[in-house]
């Protein structure tokens, strides 16, 4: 890598094309020997802790800046999205049910696997067309927002919970408890550190959820697929699909066993559907609206609380 | 020998009401600009009690431009610590004129005088009480962030508990810095219009809070109308769907308090005649419109018999009547239109194939009233074990493995409360950490406190009101950083901190 991004230097205006596989134009080296033809990585879906096709067969090509084609993006389907809520909600009670300090362990653990491939999401969201500088600081603000987050799990219950003074003769007490499957539409325009900034807060509490990524940045969340799939993430927990948002939002606004949904976008229109199609089983509706995710307001713990219910338990004290 | 009661009717001596009782915005009783009004009715007697004016929309924008009004050149503008004294005076004013309150509360909606003399009355007093010390002290209810109030809340309100619904919309929406109209319900408008003589005795300043009475349609034009910044609704889900509907796009916050369908799950080792106890509790109280209500009861096999035995005989024993007898257990329901929706039901219950018990009594042959019912035998699938009929009519269900009752219990799209009686603790504990509800009694049943946050998963809400989490709904939270940064920018800028 270092040496890829000794050469880059010299030509600054090359996109990265590795992903594809193309020999990089490094002028007269190329010519003089034959280089190795690089093996082309597929992305696919990232469903129930393995990495499908769409069950479509379709594709969208993602293309650079050249207009030359980086990878055959699978175009998930309604049926995609329904196996992936099949998956998380299979996974929820599970997860849910996980330790805060083990839940805080997993996450923690997709953390240094983040680290470890620093270089990749780089170099991937460069290839989608993120300025080189960009990209590093997206990479690292998104480790490091994760890890904030991991953290959390632990800490979140503390800060939250409460033991009500009742008039009576009772011990009541409040928890937080996660709402249950959360479907998401992923920011477009930050392709890593918005995903990640949107996923954590929603699993950490023990939700499970269904991502739909950016479609502008849809290999980085295939590959944070591979982050998590390599940490100790049980299978269903998060769930990474790609594809149209204009085919996919109304589904993951209406399916009946979805507790809440996840927003990030700046269409009123696909805003407003999003909230009619909610009603249908009073889903949970969070916005995030123009959010600048490096900003001060991303890093809190208050997106946690977007997706947790409030437990309140009465017991009697006394014989 | 079986128990014999004499009368013991409650004086309605202190609950003088007007004949006719207009709408109260801007801190005055107004007439209706819709020139329309109704009666509400006594349902033990189907007698009129009062008249009340129906809010048009012309009425609505009034009110709302009055809490607007109030909120900018008042409200926000008052020191914290004022804001929260005058909401002690109100809970003082309620608990001196709690007998007419339980009174007019009894008359007007036909609970029972003794739940509404100890239960509506005293825990609507505690909840202004309540928040009225967080007024000053929001600075320290959500760590890193400051609380701001969002404005005018629009508050629509049920009748089943109509004072003490006003106490849970008002108390934290006033303490929070915003000013409000509220709405009651169309057959309970009485102990809100009281209330507003109270606030007009307490001072409260024009427009903070305005009352508007009608139906349907004015809380549907409250609700919609531009000038609202939130909405508090508590009433049925299929009202809460149109709500959360008609606030798509609006950016307007909201809280739903809505249905439920609560399992009460009764162990094999839990202690019998406490767990009757706790059952009649849980359906019964209040003729069964309550939104939590454990309208079903899941009780372990080995001991079905013997429980259905016990509360059979315990059911004998209610005294279904006048809601001004101190002695009534079960009074009249609410309105002619829910003993009807209550009559579907058990017509429904009986169709479905299953068995109805119900109690002996004789009912009184005015008013709307029902016999406390059970209906054994009754499958998962029946529309009376899924469907919330909110009248006092208990759907019996048994299981054998807790793991079958907290299926059971969960696979309905409700989840407001529930219940858990057992004298093993680990496994109270268990049942209630994986019942998906907001509110789980273990070994008691509906109980309230203003202290103790209350709200549903699923289908029946969003949000909680009461104790801290009750605050959240009716406050924005910005970021200390920014503030601090602005204050110092400010400093710099030679402007005072």
């Amino acid at each position: 890598m270092t040496e890829r991004r000794g050469r880059r230097t010299v030509t600054e205006e090359t996109p990265d094309r590795s992903l594809r596989g193309e020999p990089e134009a490094t002028g007269d080296e190329a010519a003089a020997e034959p280089s190795r033809l690089p093996v082309l990585k597929t992305y696919k879906l990232y469903v129930n802790g393995q990495f499908p096709r769409t069950e479509s067969g379709r594709y969208d090509k993602l293309l650079d800046a050249q207009g030359r084609n980086l990878a055959n993006v699978c175009r998930s389907s309604r049926k995609d999205f329904r196996d992936a809520v099949v998956a998380a909600r299979a996974a929820q009670s599970g997860w849910a049910a996980r330790s805060a300090y083990n839940r805080s362990q997993v996450l923690y653990r997709a953390g240094e696997m983040l680290e470890g491939r620093r270089e990749q999401f780089v170099a991937e969201l460069e290839t989608q067309g993120m300025a080189r500088e960009a990209a590093e600081a997206e990479t690292l603000a998104a480790i490091d927002r994760w890890i904030y987050f991991a953290g959390w799990a632990d800490k979140v219950q503390q800060v939250w919970s409460s033991v009500n003074p009742v008039a009576s003769s009772h011990f009541n007490f409040s928890l937080i408890e996660p709402t249950g499957v959360v479907s998401v539409l992923a920011p477009e325009e930050s392709g890593l550190l918005g995903l990640v900034s949107t996923l954590a807060p929603i699993v950490v509490s023990g939700n499970t959820c269904v991502a739909l990524a950016s479609s502008r940045f849809p290999l980085t969340a295939i590959t944070l697929g591979e982050v998590l799939h390599a940490s100790d993430f049980p299978p269903g927990v998060i769930n990474l699909l790609t594809g149209r948002r204009s085919e996919l939002v109304s589904h993951f606004a209406s399916h009946l066993d979805v507790n809440a949904i996840v927003w990030c976008g700046e269409d009123a229109a696909e805003s407003l559907r999003v909230q009619e199609e909610s009603v249908r089983n009073i889903k949970r509706v969070v916005l995030r609206e123009r959010i600048d995710w490096h900003g001060p307001h991303a890093e809190s713990p208050y997106p946690i609380l977007d997706t947790v219910e409030v437990k309140t338990t009465w017991h009697p004290v006394g014989s | 020998m079986p128990w014999t009661y004499s009368p013991a009717p409650e004086s309605i001596d202190q609950g003088d009401l007007h004949q006719r009782y207009g709408l109260f915005v801007g801190g005055e009783w107004v007439e209706p600009r819709s020139g329309r009004w109704f009666d509400t009715i006594d349902p033990a007697r189907e007698e009129k009690i009062a008249e009340v004016a129906d809010a048009g929309e012309q009425d609505v924008d009034h009110a709302v431009r009055a809490a607007r009004y109030a909120y900018e050149r008042v409200w926000s503008r008052l020191p914290a610590r004022e804001r929260g004294k005058y909401l002690y005076r109100i809970a003082r004013m309620i608990q001196e004129r709690a007998r007419e309150l339980a009174v007019v509360e009894s008359r007007d909606g036909g609970k029972p005088i003794r739940e509404s003399r100890d239960v509506d009355v005293p825990l609507a007093a505690a909840h202004f009480f309540y928040y009225a010390g967080w007024a000053d002290k929001l600075d320290y209810a959500f760590p890193g962030r400051r609380a701001r109030p969002l404005g005018v809340a629009a508050q629509i309100i049920p009748w089943n508990f109509p004072l003490l619904m006003a106490a849970w919309k008002l108390a934290p929406a006033l303490a929070a810095g915003n000013t409000a109209v509220l709405k009651p319900a169309e057959t309970t408008p009485l102990t809100a219009l009281l209330l507003a003589e109270i606030l007009q005795e307490a001072e409260l300043p024009p427009g903070v809070v305005n009352i508007i009475t009608g139906g349907g349609e004015t809380g549907s034009a409250l609700a919609r109308h531009p000038g609202v910044d939130k909405v508090a609704f508590t009433g049925s889900t299929e009202v809460g769907k149109l709500i959360q509907r008609a606030l798509a796009g609006t950016r307007k916050r909201y809280t739903l308090e809505l249905g439920g369908k609560a399992a009460n799950i009764v162990c094999e080792d839990a202690a019998l005649d406490q767990a009757v106890e706790g059952i009649v509790e849980g359906i019964f109280f209040n003729q069964g419109h309550v939104c939590c209500a454990g309208s079903r009861l899941l009780v372990q096999e080995s001991i079905a018999s013997e429980l259905v035995r016990k509360l059979k005989a315990r059911i004998e024993t209610l005294i279904v009547g006048d809601p001004l007898d101190k002695n009534t257990d079960i009074g009249a329901i609410n309105s002619e239109m829910q003993l009807r929706r209550i009559e579907e039901y058990l017509r429904i219950g009986a169709e479905e194939g299953c068995e109805i018990y119900q109690s002996s009594c004789a009912l009184p042959e005015r008013g709307y009233w029902c016999k406390p019912t059970l209906f054994l035998g009754a499958s998962q699938s029946h529309r009376v074990v899924q469907e919330e009929i909110f009248g006092p009519v208990l759907a019996v269900q048994t299981f054998r493995t807790i793991d079958e009752a907290i299926a059971r219990a969960n696979n309905t799209p409700y989840g407001l409360s529930g219940g858990v009686w057992s004298d093993k603790g680990a496994k109270a504990f268990r049942v209630s950490s994986r019942l998906r509800a907001g509110v789980v009694w273990a070994n008691t049943y509906n109980k309230f406190d203003p202290t103790s946050p209350f709200g549903g998963y699923k289908e029946s809400g969003v949000g909680r009101e009461g104790g801290l989490h009750g605050l959240e709904p009716y406050v924005a939270l910005e970021p200390w950083v920014e503030i601090a940064a602005g204050a110092r920018s400010a400093i710099l800028a030679g402007g005072a901190p």
